[in-house]
């Protein structure tokens, strides 16, 4: 295939999988902005109000960095290994394994769809939070590159899942006993200072940990870990998350027979 | 000219070391109407498997006009549409998008893919339901649904693995014709079926695959040629005399109104008739007890068994 066709191919994933959960947006769009806006009033304005400041700034601006990045990493994380298994499942993915795209298009078209939404659901929550917080960007660069490295490194994870799922079961194992506890545990309700030295420590190893404080220096300029740390490691991540996927793909993992 | 497919010695063992193809050998010439034909599990669907990269291969080599798959698999992959035996699209996606999605993946601009879409989409009948949910579909709408979409990169080889399975009998004869149609345009196609009468009906040539290997490869004509025997069933107007027999003929009657009569090679049936005329009997209507294929892949299959 030249230039050419790959970008259409690359557009046709891109194009049928901004479809797919657009179609259904009440299942994908939705439900992010529902819980959200639960967080907000229940752990910003309720309880929030009692806690006092944290890290020089409102409970409220505390958190949101850390529930924008949850809606992201979450969102990109569902899409793909939704709609990655449903292909797998339903074996609509056989339409793709027998056309002549390559596999890098292939992955490339399911990654982005997976950043699309967790982009869509992102601007979604935070347009929820503009109702019970003001939020300034603190950095630009940092907020952009953050986030689509986030968004992409989850979205791979997503794949790998999906590639290896082999119910419906499977694809909800992941995202509810790994994704979640890593999530609330990776400093989106507190600051690290506050946890005794030895579960910061442990803390140090968990991935979230590194996304939700690097995306809150560029939102609040403030961070528990070094902002140069946190991107070099979710930057490795990302690459040996994607060589794997790559990997998978030209093995035919799960795929081939 | 190169092959439409050239397979040299190909063999396939899965992981649980069962061998489901054991180094077959096949040439399709371009333009033909090819059937691939055994009894399930023979190897059929793992040899389509293969040339489509749904299945890797364990040895041998594939080429799809010319093209090794070893070598440059999506090149040979551009030559090729595919029509699988399970229904194998989003049953959430409408019947447009299906075949635009497809168009897609093979880099097909959008105006033309859609040009094309809407042509297949009235060719097979489709055009009224081009905006409803694939599930929706009814069971022989669906397979012609995976039809326009194999066929919508125009590939020059056309593989389909029982594409007339469950499909009511008017619906069976358009698809032929439809089919018909695409091999007259110079599609060669490749037919899988276990309607041996299809075969019969369209393809020029055929191999028959059993337990993993190649028990005949040769054309149709060829192939009827080598029947020995036939038998007919007679329906007559008037009850049978209880002796009623015919010289040089094995005869047996069914009821007081059918007789059954076998012709071997050489007979022909003008001695039979006169016979019956001579003994007063009038025949209203004739048939094959079974499809002359039939017998010969029964006897092919149940020989390679032996």
């Amino acid at each position: 295939m030249n230039a050419k066709e790959q970008y259409i191919a690359f557009m046709t994933i891109l194009r049928k999988e901004i479809r797919r959960y657009t179609r259904i947006w009440t299942q994908t769009l939705l439900p992010s902005a529902i819980t959200m806006s639960l967080y907000f009033v229940i752990f910003g304005s309720l309880v929030g109000s009692r806690i006092g400041e944290m890290g020089g700034f409102t409970y409220m601006q505390f958190v949101v960095p850390g529930l924008i990045m949850m809606a992201i990493v979450t969102n990109s994380y569902s899409n793909v290994v939704s709609s990655f298994f449903g292909s797998k499942f339903n074996n609509s993915i056989e339409e793709l394994l027998v056309s002549p795209t390559p596999n890098y298009i292939i992955l490339w078209g399911y990654i982005i769809g997976g950043v699309t939404r967790g982009l869509a659901v992102a601007v979604i929550v935070t347009v929820v939070a503009l109702f019970f917080t003001h939020l300034s960007i603190y950095s630009f660069p940092v907020v952009i590159g953050i986030v689509t490295l986030t968004s992409v490194l989850f979205a791979l994870a997503g794949f790998i899942n999906a590639v290896f799922a082999n119910s419906f079961d499977d694809i909800s194992i992941v995202p509810t006993f790994v994704l979640t506890p890593l999530i609330y545990l990776g400093g989106v309700f507190y600051s690290l200072d506050l946890l005794p030295e030895f579960w910061r420590g442990v803390s140090q190893l968990n991935p979230l940990v590194y996304v939700v404080n690097a995306f809150r220096y560029g939102v609040l300029g403030v961070s528990d870990v070094s902002i140069e740390f946190a991107f070099g490691m979710i930057a490795a991540f990302t690459v040996v998350a994607y060589l794997y996927c790559m990997h998978l793909l030209n093995s035919g993992t799960r795929l081939r027979q | 000219m190169v092959p439409a497919l050239a397979i040299e010695n190909l063999s396939k063992t899965y992981g649980n070391d069962f061998t489901a193809l054991k180094g077959i050998s096949l040439k399709v010439e371009q333009g033909d109407f090819f059937a691939l034909l055994g009894p399930n599990g023979a190897g059929k669907s793992t040899t389509i498997g293969i040339i489509c990269s749904l299945v890797d291969k364990t040895g041998g080599q594939v080429q799809v006009h010319g093209v090794d798959i070893d070598l440059d698999f999506a090149g040979a992959k551009k030559f090729l549409g595919v029509v699988p035996q399970e229904f194998n699209f989003n049953v959430f996606e409408k019947t447009r998008d299906i075949l635009l999605t497809q168009a897609g993946y093979y880099g097909i601009p959008r105006t033309i893919a859609e040009e094309r879409a809407d042509h297949f989409l009235k060719k097979l009948g489709l055009w009224d339901k081009r905006n409803t949910a694939s599930r929706m579909l009814s069971g022989g709408m669906k397979r012609r649904l995976m039809i326009a979409r194999a066929l919508i990169h125009q590939p020059k080889l056309l593989i389909l693995d029982e594409p007339t399975a469950g499909v009511d009998i008017e619906m069976r004869r358009s698809m032929w014709e439809f089919l018909q149609e695409i091999n007259a345009s110079g599609t060669t196609i490749i037919l899988t079926t276990h309607y041996l009468e299809e075969a019969e009906a369209l393809c020029r040539n055929i191999a028959i695959i059993n337990h993993g290997e190649i028990v005949e490869n040769t054309s149709m004509k060829s192939l009827i040629r080598r029947l020995h025997r036939e038998v007919f069933i007679l329906d007559c107007r008037d009850d049978l005399p209880r002796s009623c027999a015919v010289e040089g003929f094995v005869t047996r009657q069914i009821d007081s109104h059918t007789l059954e009569v076998e012709v071997e090679k050489g007979q022909d049936l003008n001695t039979v008739f006169k016979s019956l005329s001579e003994q007063g009997i009038c025949v209203q209507s004739m048939r094959n007890r079974a499809n002359r294929l039939e017998e010969m892949f029964v006897n092919l299959v149940e020989g390679a068994k032996g």
